[in-house]
């Protein structure tokens, strides 16, 4: 079974890394790249180039975005009742305390700090593929979208 | 500094099997139970006896509880500015795609089914101590206290 994954992240290096250590523990994940918080919007909303766009099973979002930031894209999903159920965690380099209380109060899923050695990026993109692609029961994809 | 966790959890041998694997994975967790619906209610509230009540850092909540059923419990957390940011993972035996998806919209953080079998139930809490209680960042206690 396909689960189609939403990343959310304008590092070309963080995406390769995500996508490779996805590739390494999980041929069933369709990844799919947003580099800015307008693009990631208009995946959602299957606007323009994007109408064909399956709709994610998983959302991982960055907060550090351009033309619109992680935090706004979280606030506009956990806001619309057909993009709320997709599970949206967070993963960014800040570690401020304000954006962690923030993104909980914003209803993100989860909150994880993106480690800046390539080992630990590399396991703890396999800690998310095990808990979150393995383990928990995602939202039925048969919704209003 | 030791995490709180509350277990919502009518099954006393759930609730065994629960605080075993907990133990043996993550000394520092100090796991309260309520074993039914207003149980919890009154202990996020801290009302009543529970007026001491230390605010949890985690929630795990099953859905079928006497009294006051998980799902009604999720709502009532869902609904309060002050309880919904406080990560609650839904842990039950209910496989319906009905249960997933409202828990979802009700902005549960996460859903798992509760395993029969003893070793895979260890694993499950033990997947959810790694991820959770090592990996996350969970929002401070120091929100709205």
């Amino acid at each position: 079974m396909f689960r189609e994954v939403l990343l959310v992240e304008d590092s070309p290096g963080d995406v390769r890394l995500t996508r490779e250590a996805f590739r390494d523990v999980n041929t069933s994940v369709h990844l799919h790249v947003a580099t800015d918080g307008v693009e990631a919007m208009a995946f959602l909303r299957r606007e323009g180039a994007y109408v064909h766009a399956p709709r994610p099973d998983f959302i991982l979002l960055d907060l550090n975005l351009p033309k619109m930031d992680g935090r706004e894209v979280l606030a506009r999903i956990k806001k619309d009742d057909s993009l709320k159920t997709i599970p949206t965690v967070i993963l960014t380099t800040s570690e401020a305390e304000a954006d962690v209380a923030n993104s909980y109060r914003l209803q993100a899923n989860c909150y994880l700090n993106k480690p800046v050695r390539f080992d630990a990026f590399e396991s703890l993109v396999k800690s998310i593929n095990d808990f979150w692609l393995t383990k928990v029961k995602l939202p039925p994809q048969a919704q209003s979208g | 500094m030791p995490m709180e966790v509350l277990l919502i959890e009518d099954s006393l041998g759930d609730v065994r099997l629960t605080q075993e694997a907990f133990r043996d994975a993550n000394t520092y967790i100090h796991l309260h139970v309520a074993t039914n619906g207003v149980a919890a209610m009154a202990f996020l509230r801290r009302e009543g006896v529970h007026s001491q009540a230390p605010r949890p850092d985690f929630i795990v909540l099953d859905l079928n509880l006497p009294k006051m059923d998980g799902r009604e419990v999720l709502a009532h957390i869902n609904e309060d500015y002050d309880l919904k940011t406080i990560p609650t993972i839904i842990l039950t035996t209910s496989e319906a795609e009905a249960d997933i998806l409202k828990s979802y919209q009700l902005q549960a953080n996460c859903y798992l089914n509760k395993p029969v079998r003893l070793d895979a139930f260890e694993t499950i809490v033990k997947s959810i101590n790694h991820f959770w209680m090592t990996m996350a960042k969970l929002p401070t206690q120091a929100i709205s206290e």
